[in-house]
């Protein structure tokens, strides 16, 4: 089961926050969920400088940010 | 494409870009080192609509009107478009009002605290070492929890709002519209107000700043704030390019003057253009964006940054109907006379202080 970080309708920097919280927790996979393209590219952006695997899935209400080991 | 614009690459040409474009706004008639400055935009649109009467300040802004516009059409090119609201909108109107009056104490918003910095006015070294202290404040109200909440998916129309409004703007400034007898759109006739470059040069430039902010999600504060919760540069490579790009231009074409005294709409009072930017980087954190990046996401439907606009629009009226603005050096007899606001704005950026630090003590997530 991954863990779910729900960061929808969370302002700059939340979402980035929650996320960094959750990868030094060290539990992944993490399903990272956020509704728009600026907290995807940022979540994204952090994981991958974490040196952690990064794939994002686009659904109706926003996307998921899945970050692997 | 998409990916082009969330690169480093992406960010500094877009940067670079948005900079030279701001110094040769000056060149083409803006107020010097005010190519671009969302703050003083936002204060002489209010002047124009008459919500405040500072006869030198008044002219609807076409570049504003651009970032909404060029944001908008970003958004819906990429569909980013998403109407959203209802994370705390009046507490955002309260950041947007407090920002603006501490932005017009120092005289600009951390877009013009760059630009002045890149045409030679070091008094804006005391403008952005208060801004960054802001922003820093910000930071620590973040860690400890600080929010406001979530915003949710709503109707297309909250989206529109601004979009709307900016057109509204648009047909005002176009055909100079007058409702009456004593009733017209304000138009400066001297002072910075009446320095303006063409309006479709000023509205292109604009649009396409607005286009590429949207992309790259340009910011002049969270450029900071990245640095400081998380040693990410990100964005601060796209404001370095800003500055640097605008400064080279201002050598090229003969706009850079380095020194304190006497800058171009400026004061060297330098505690209150520390303490005002303090004010403004602390609200502008605590907003999720600096005042550019307000405009973009209200552009792509975000009506809480809409709102946070209006507090500044507000915020601007009272800035000058109250006397809070920052007044710039003057030479007198040959003599310098060190401007800075009144002691009522001193008071108000001292309540904006307190107010503001209030919020981000007290606002978290449940």
């Amino acid at each position: 089961m991954a863990k779910v970080v729900d960061a929808r309708g969370l302002s700059c920097p939340q979402p980035v926050l929650l996320a960094r919280k959750a990868m030094e927790e060290g539990e992944f996979p993490i399903e990272v969920l956020v509704d728009t393209g600026t907290s995807r590219d940022n979540v994204t952006r952090v994981a991958q400088k974490a040196g952690l695997k990064v794939r994002v899935e686009e659904r109706e209400e926003g996307f998921v940010v899945r970050i692997e080991k | 494409m998409s990916r082009f614009f969330a690169s480093r690459i992406g960010i500094i040409v877009s940067g670079a870009i948005i900079g030279a474009l701001a110094a040769l706004l000056v060149l083409w008639g803006n107020p010097p080192n005010m190519g671009i400055c969302v703050a003083c935009f936002t204060r002489d649109t209010a002047g124009a609509l008459g919500l405040h009467r500072a006869a030198t300040v008044q002219y609807i802004r076409p570049e504003l009107i651009g970032f909404i516009l060029g944001a908008l059409l970003g958004a819906l090119l990429f569909k980013e478009f998403k109407p959203r609201s209802g994370s705390a909108p009046l507490i955002r109107f309260v950041l947007g009002f407090f920002a603006i009056i501490g932005a017009l104490v120092f005289l600009g918003c951390p877009w013009r605290a760059y630009l002045r910095l890149a045409g030679g006015d070091l008094n804006a070294l005391l403008g952005i070492a208060g801004f960054i202290v802001g922003v820093a404040i910000g930071v620590f109200f973040l860690k400890r929890g600080y929010s406001l909440g979530r915003s949710r998916p709503v109707g297309t129309a909250v989206g529109l709002v601004m979009p709307v409004f900016a057109l509204i703007l648009l047909l005002l400034l176009l055909f100079r519209v007058s409702f009456g007898e004593n009733a017209p759109i304000f138009f400066s006739k001297s002072g910075p107000g009446s320095l303006h470059a063409p309006i479709l040069i000023s509205l292109a430039v604009g649009i396409v700043a607005g286009f590429l902010a949207q992309r790259t999600r340009f910011c002049t504060m969270g450029a900071i704030r990245d640095v400081i919760i998380m040693r990410d540069f990100h964005l601060l490579s796209g404001v370095l390019a800003f500055i640097v790009a605008a400064f080279l231009v201002n050598l090229a074409i003969g706009k850079f003057h380095p020194g304190f005294a006497a800058q171009p709409i400026a004061h060297s009072n330098h505690l209150w253009n520390f303490l005002g930017m303090v004010l403004a980087g602390m609200s502008f954190a605590l907003a999720g964006g600096c005042p550019g990046r307000q405009f973009f996401m209200a552009g792509e439907g975000d009506g809480d940054a809409a709102i946070f606009i209006f507090g500044m629009l507000v915020g601007a009226a009272f800035a000058h109907n109250f006397n809070l603005a920052g007044v710039p050096d003057k030479i007198v007899d040959g003599k310098l006379v060190v401007g800075g606001p009144s002691l009522w704005g001193q008071i108000a950026v001292i309540v904006g202080l307190i107010i503001v630090a209030a919020i981000g003590w007290t606002m978290r997530e449940k």
